[in-house]
């Protein structure tokens, strides 16, 4: 006995040293182990350890080349049959095609034997993958019910044990485009369809994808496709069709060369069909499944067949089929799903005109949740703001404003949305900034698209108006400066646009602001409306946005602040007006001087008042040039600073800021220079003492800033004097030295 | 050497959409000390972007800005320089250099930073320097016509300004200079 156990050992040594099996001793558990000493033989008669012996014997026998390789394996493979325990199985025919691996009668190996072909390979690789799948499938049925769970974690362990004989097929140098094709493909799917386990056709169709080359798929495409219908009901198809369609997308994308392939083997026609039956098959396969399925075909179109508008249409109406009589969707996989379909087409266009053409978009849209809809409608829109592509017809913006309808108006009028209030902004900014890029340059086309914009931001409600009515108005009145200078050239034809028409447009739409409200923002349009009709020369349309500004002022207008900047507005515009008549403009003008003297605080209106100044003189045009009701303004706004510094005495004890009055002396001398008559230099001499009084005061408190401006303005009329000839001579008159100040 | 940028009346999202993409490019992070910008942003994730381009960011208050606590003037010194900002709309008659001037000298600033009217303009005068950025996204203004977009960028060294325009004309960008010297006045 001893003497066995000897040659046993050194035989496994010998082998060991040979082959590298000493993992054989590590695999052996204890009991085993201890029956392989104790027992002889019962070690013999465990075959097992033998049997992977004979593999490695083989395998050396086939080195020495003494037999043909094909023969040897035929005869390894036969050997193990004979463990049918599925783990055992599965290890030593594992061990075998480990072992045999690089012995194989491959076309161009040393052991290819006689025969000119592959085919001994193939076949040795292929059965022992057969046997391998149905030892593997075995593990299912045994033991159990209730331990399937941990026989399936077994399973999925030991599943590259199988996958790796396709790995070795694809390996196999002989194994060329039609032995694929005639032989190991067929014989493949056979054997994953007739063993009817869904762990193990899940696992090798995905196998077979991935471990062959592309270009083979192409080619076997139907038949492939053909085997999924056969799978078990409950294989995920959807993903393995769907990692199918990501491998040829990428392939597709590699080289364009590969692109004829594609269209000569019909390649979308196929998988189209394919995915059709199978979502058919599987009627109660969830929305998000078939969604991913399309999401797929979608990508692999759009790299293969981009020009193919009608394709990607084709697959959105095949979606928007699945999900019809479904309603809005609930389920947040699938609208993830869903808006990773819909922005497949614009990160490949980059273009929204193609989006737009896809009559199915929007309904697919349709059938998102409102918040994801908005989300879809944010991601078109940031599209386009990328690409910064115009969106130059009408009929573009009215496809495209029922796409984002969600972001216009209030869908469900039941179902206010809360969203966050700085969400909301954002929102809403975005829509304005979109407003920007609704463009073209010819007029008419723009009238059109003026109209339709018109008409949806008028949905918005009052939450939304404030944001979208200022980015259209001036859009607008950028199409009246277009018209204008138009006009100007083309002299005798009847425009379909005018700019009054456009004028009545804007006025009805600043007028919708009235319901939310927001009037100074209204006032401010209104204003900029009636300087576009004085360049248009529309007396009347000017007119009418002064009065409706001016009705905003006294009417909505009440804050101090608010009050001062819309009359600083009013006054600024006013002054440029040139297209109002005597009567009109008197009217506007003296409105105007009223809100300034009725402002709240003193300064404000002593400032308002100078300003107003300026409304009688005007430089183009000489019969706008009233000296006497300048001076009026200056006197009034010197009243006000009078009255200023006297409230100053009586609330605090001590004299106000000088600063209006110094002030009110730079606009004399402004009014001085320009040659208004009735600014005499006395009155501006008086004026200097005046202040000259006021700062060194017994209570006046010393206000650094208004030193330095009263110095300032005293350096300026020093600096006029130098300037010699006929401003010198202006100025010499004025006595404007220095003053000592406290 | 300190780079002062200086721009306004980018009217987002009312007149555009966006600053043009040359000149983003060209306002890298890190390489300016500081921001005047004339107002009329006029949203906060303008505010927010500027501030990415430098931290020290003033702004004076335009009639359109959402952001209503922005002062009407700032002024503030850099190097040998004062430095006014106000939005303009304020002054009238709008864009007159003398009314300016008069804002100037109330500020006592040797440089004033103005916008509103949309137009370039940087124009001396007896108390300093008036500049006019002109607006960033080239936006519409009722008082100028054919707007391009435009910005400035002051480089502040000593006693010296030199003043830098780039203006985006014909999908180009071209820069101008100008220079202006101070000369130290005596103050009362």
């Amino acid at each position: 006995m001893k003497k066995k156990k000897h040659h046993i050992i050194s035989l496994m040594k010998y082998f060991h040293d040979f082959c590298g099996v000493e993992w054989l001793f590590y695999d052996l558990g204890v009991d085993e182990f201890s029956a392989l000493w104790i027992n002889w033989s019962s070690f013999l008669l465990t075959c097992f350890c033998l049997r992977y012996l004979l593999c490695t014997v083989g395998s050396v026998y086939i080195r020495s080349k003494e037999a043909p390789a094909k023969d040897v394996l035929k005869d390894l493979i036969e050997m193990c049959r004979g463990i049918q325990h599925p783990v055992r199985g599965l290890f030593l025919r594992s061990y075998l095609s480990q072992v045999s691996r690089d012995k194989l009668p491959d076309i161009g190996s040393e052991y290819e034997g006689d025969a000119d072909t592959a085919m001994d390979a193939v076949e040795f690789v292929l059965q022992n993958f057969t046997e391998m799948n149905k030892l593997w499938v075995r593990m299912q049925h045994q033991g159990p019910a209730r331990d399937k769970e941990k026989r399936e974690k077994e399973r999925s362990e030991l599943r590259d044990l199988v996958g790796k004989n396709l790995h070795v097929l694809s390996q196999i140098e002989g194994v060329d485009l039609d032995m694929y094709r005639e032989t190991v493909l067929p014989r493949v799917l056979e054997q994953v369809v007739n063993c009817k386990d869904e762990i193990a056709q899940y696992y090798l169709m995905d196998c077979v994808i991935q471990v062959f080359p592309d270009e083979y798929h192409l080619q076997t495409l139907e038949t492939i496709l053909g085997a999924c219908p056969q799978l078990q009901p409950s294989v995920d198809i959807k993903t393995v069709l769907a990692r199918l369609m990501e491998r040829l997308s990428n392939y597709a994308a590699s080289s364009a060369e590969v692109l004829p392939v594609f269209f000569q083997v019909e390649a979308f026609a196929k998988l189209n069909i394919a995915i059709g039956k199978v979502i058919e098959a599987q009627d109660d396969m969830p929305v998000y499944g078939a969604v991913t399925l399309y999401a797929s075909l979608l990508t692999f179109i759009l790299h293969v067949h981009p020009d193919r508008l009608d394709y990607v249409d084709q697959i959105l109406g095949a979606c928007v089929k699945k999900l019809s009589g479904k309603g809005k969707l609930d389920d947040s996989k699938a609208t993830k799903q869903i808006v990773a379909l819909l922005s497949a087409p614009l990160d490949k266009y980059k273009d929204i005109d193609t989006a737009l053409k896809l009559s199915n978009y929007p309904r697919v849209m349709e059938h998102l949740d409102n918040g994801t809809n908005k989300e879809m409608s944010n991601v078109i829109i940031q599209s386009i703001m990328k690409n910064r592509t115009y969106i130059s017809t009408a009929e573009k913006v009215e496809a495209l404003f029922e796409l984002i309808k969600g972001l216009i108006k209030d869908i469900d009028e039941n179902h206010q949305d809360e969203l966050d209030e700085d969400d909301f902004k954002e929102e809403q900014n975005s829509v304005a900034r979109l407003i920007q890029l609704l463009y073209t340059d010819d007029t008419e086309e723009m009238m059109k698209i003026i109209h339709t914009v018109r008409k949806h931001i008028l949905t918005g409600g009052p939450k939304r108006l404030p944001f979208t009515v200022p980015p259209f108005t001036f859009s607008a009145l950028k199409l009246v400066r277009r018209l204008q200078s138009q006009n100007e050239n083309v002299s005798g034809e009847e425009a379909a646009a005018t700019p009054k028409d456009i004028f009545q447009i804007l006025m009805q739409t600043i007028e919708a602001l009235s319901s939310v409200p927001v009037p100074e923002l209204a006032l401010g349009l209104y204003l900029q409306c009636a300087e576009a009709a004085n360049d248009c020369d529309l007396e009347p349309v000017a007119y009418e946005f002064f009065t409706q500004a001016y009705i905003l002022y006294e009417e909505e207008i009440s804050d101090s602040k608010a009050q001062v900047t819309s009359i600083h507005l009013i006054i600024g515009t006013l002054q440029r007006m040139h297209v109002f008549g005597v009567e009109n403009r008197d009217t506007l003008t003296h409105k105007a001087t009223g809100y300034s003297s009725k402002l709240l605080k003193k300064p404000d209106q002593c400032r308002a008042v100078y300003a107003c100044s300026h409304l009688f003189w005007l430089d183009e045009h000489n019969d706008m040039k009233d000296g006497e009701r300048v001076m009026l303004c200056l006197k009034r706004a010197l009243r006000i600073a009078n009255a200023a510094q006297q409230m100053a005495n009586a609330s605090r004890g001590s004299s106000g800021s000088v600063v209006l009055f110094i002030e009110i002396l730079n606009k004399y001398l402004y009014f001085y220079e320009k040659g208004v008559l009735q600014v005499t230099i006395d009155s501006i001499q008086s004026l200097i003492e005046l202040i000259k009084q006021e700062m060194s005061g017994e209570n006046t408190t010393a206000d650094l800033s208004a030193d330095a401006f009263f110095a300032s303005t005293l350096r300026y009329i020093q600096f006029q004097k130098d300037k010699g000839g006929v401003v010198a001579e202006k100025y010499s008159p004025i006595k404007a030295e220095f003053a000592e100040t406290s | 050497m300190v780079l002062v940028l200086a721009l306004g009346d980018l009217h987002i999202p009312h007149r555009a959409s966006d600053l043009p993409p040359k000149f983003k490019s060209m306002l890298v992070p890190g390489k300016i000390q500081h921001i005047v910008c004339t107002g009329n942003l006029c949203i906060k994730e303008v505010h927010d972007y500027l501030k990415t381009v430098c931290p020290d960011l003033h702004i004076a208050r335009g009639e359109y800005d959402e952001e209503t606590r922005y002062p009407e003037t700032k002024t503030l010194t850099i190097g040998q320089f004062k430095l006014g900002v106000c939005h303009g709309h304020q002054v009238i008659p709008w864009g007159d250099l003398d009314s300016l001037a008069m804002l100037q000298r109330q500020l006592d600033v040797d440089i004033l930073v103005t916008g509103h009217t949309h137009q370039f303009t940087a124009y001396k005068h007896e108390a300093g320097v008036v500049i006019n950025p002109g607006s960033a996204t080239g936006s519409y203004s009722s008082i100028t016509y054919d707007v391009n977009p435009s910005f400035v960028l002051m480089d502040i060294d000593g006693l010296r300004v030199v003043v830098y325009v780039y203006e985006l004309i014909d999908g180009e960008v071209k820069v101008d200079k100008i220079d202006f010297k101070k000369t130290t006045t005596s103050n009362a």
